[in-house]
């Protein structure tokens, strides 16, 4: 297994006095794409939003443990939570692209993170981004139309396009696909798998042969536990605990 | 283990299991009749194993027909990834396994003009790999690996009962030219039943796929048991 680019330790969280998480201990790895598989309300998505302190926002949400990406806590006071989502991206379920151009939606936040500013080097970061989201050829001719004119799996890309413009390290991903249809879910899967030369990806998914197909590693939570934890093809083809076996099987109540 | 959400899928495969087992069932008593119509010197059985063959090669389209179904719609993982996989591979085996026993039948058909004065070891070679074959449809159906390891184990025996015969047979040759055509026959039938007992170790070690994930096909007993007690080998 290659480095760990966030190690995640003994991590609890509480929503009130509900307990979500029960110490989870998980590595993921660095330019591998990991995914998060369990039935709903497992934790997992839960999990994907401790690390870029997602549920921050949330006022009945408290967390022990702690997070590490490189080394550092992310869950430190010292920690800039605005710096730190622009190194951890998110993408979400629904596409949810900004009521703008599709150039805006790109151009935005490099902006407001003055990573670019206007004129030609902006052209040039947004072609690129758009390219690296395999978006450019279907979008050069239409840049000043507006993003939600797009088709569902364009919006994603185009979500995905505005995640990187800001070059993250690490990009979250809860659900990208169940929105979309298959054609279009392949190409989110084509795109993660050129992303993860560049990016740390980790995905959250219902669909187990997404998982399947797109991640190195995978792990299956129950109930707020991280069951097990282990290689794609491992966890798939032989299973060390029953529970995952019956999960992955279809035989879970 | 529990059953399925989709309680079809559980159907599937319990009717794929039973057509693997009634297959298993044609193959075991094609090799007893095979041997037997020779042991006889039976025309009529060595013709009947001959007919009946065609079954077993049924029963392997069908089961053949079935997984294939069952890889496009159920898109099987874990452990039931593994069942399909083995018996993908395991219908080989038996299907190979009637068509030996055709072989050792039609070498009974040839023997009629000219039989053997002697079988020599052949009827206790025989019943030993029959029991070979019932073992490893014992441990198929139970899912026993420990059972699947005796058939592995015991196959040597065979082997050394098959060179056994075969140089009884190499002197009876040299011995005598006119039993050359029927020492070539009996000799064909224990490569014959050797090569059965060699497609139920191949049955054994998909049933230890099947149960346990691992594969020891390749590597002799002591590493294959160091593997099937979680060592690693590399």
């Amino acid at each position: 297994m290659s480095k760990s680019k966030i190690s995640i330790n003994q991590l609890k969280l509480w929503y009130g006095e509900s307990q979500a998480l029960h110490g989870i201990d998980l590595g993921i790895a660095e330019k591998k794409i990991t995914s998060f598989i369990g039935p709903s309300g497992c934790g997992k998505s839960t999990l994907l939003r401790c690390l870029n302190r997602m549920n921050d926002h949330i006022s009945s949400c408290r967390i022990e443990g702690n997070v590490l990406m490189d080394d550092i806590d992310i869950y430190d006071p010292s920690v800039d939570v605005v710096q730190l989502r622009s190194h951890v991206g998110m993408v979400f379920q629904k596409p949810n692209p900004f009521p703008k151009s599709i150039y805006e939606n790109v151009a935005y936040a490099p902006r407001i993170h003055g990573i670019a500013s206007k004129g030609a080097e902006m052209d040039e970061l947004v072609e690129n981004v758009l390219k690296k989201a395999s978006l450019w050829n279907e979008v050069k001719d239409k840049l000043h139309e507006p993003g939600t004119a797009l088709s569902g799996g364009q919006q994603q890309r185009l979500c995905i396009a505005r995640t990187i413009a800001v070059k993250p390290e690490v990009i979250l991903m809860d659900e990208p696909c169940s929105a979309l249809d298959p054609i279009a879910s392949a190409k989110i899967e084509e795109l993660m798998d050129e992303l993860k030369k560049e990016y740390t990806i980790i995905i959250v998914t219902h669909s187990m042969q997404q998982a399947a197909r797109v991640s190195d590693f995978t792990a299956f939570f129950y109930m707020g536990n991280l069951i097990e934890f282990g290689n794609t093809g491992d966890i798939f083809t032989k299973p060390k605990q029953q529970q995952t076996e019956d999960y992955i099987t279809g035989r879970f109540g | 283990m529990q059953q399925h959400t989709m309680k079809r899928f559980d159907e599937e495969l319990d009717a794929l299991r039973e057509h693997v087992l009634a297959m298993g069932g044609l193959v075991e008593r094609a090799v007893g009749n095979a041997v037997r119509s020779m042991l006889e010197q039976n025309e009529k059985l060595a013709k009947k194993t001959i007919k009946r063959d065609r079954a077993i090669n049924a029963l392997e389209v069908q089961c053949d027909e079935m997984t294939r179904d069952i890889l496009v719609r159920r898109q099987p993982a874990a452990g039931d990834l593994r069942f399909i996989m083995g018996i993908i591979k395991l219908v080989t085996d038996l299907e190979r396994m009637g068509d030996l026993s055709t072989g050792i039948a039609k070498g009974t058909l040839y023997s009629l003009e000219n039989p053997p004065r002697v079988f020599s070891n052949l009827d206790i070679m025989a019943e030993k790999v029959i029991r070979q074959v019932n073992r490893a449809l014992d441990a198929f159906s139970r899912g026993d690996t420990e059972l699947a390891m005796t058939v592995i184990e015991k196959d040597e025996g065979i082997d050394v009962l098959y060179k056994r015969m075969y140089r009884e047979m190499l002197t009876y040759m040299m011995e005598d030219p006119h039993s050359i055509s029927s020492s070539i026959i009996l000799s064909n039938m224990a490569k014959n039943l050797e090569r059965i007992s060699d497609h139920a170790t191949n049955i054994a070690e998909m049933v230890i796929y099947i149960e346990q994930g691992h594969d020891i096909r390749h590597v002799d007993h002591e590493a294959a048991a160091r593997i099937l007690a979680g060592e690693d080998i590399d």
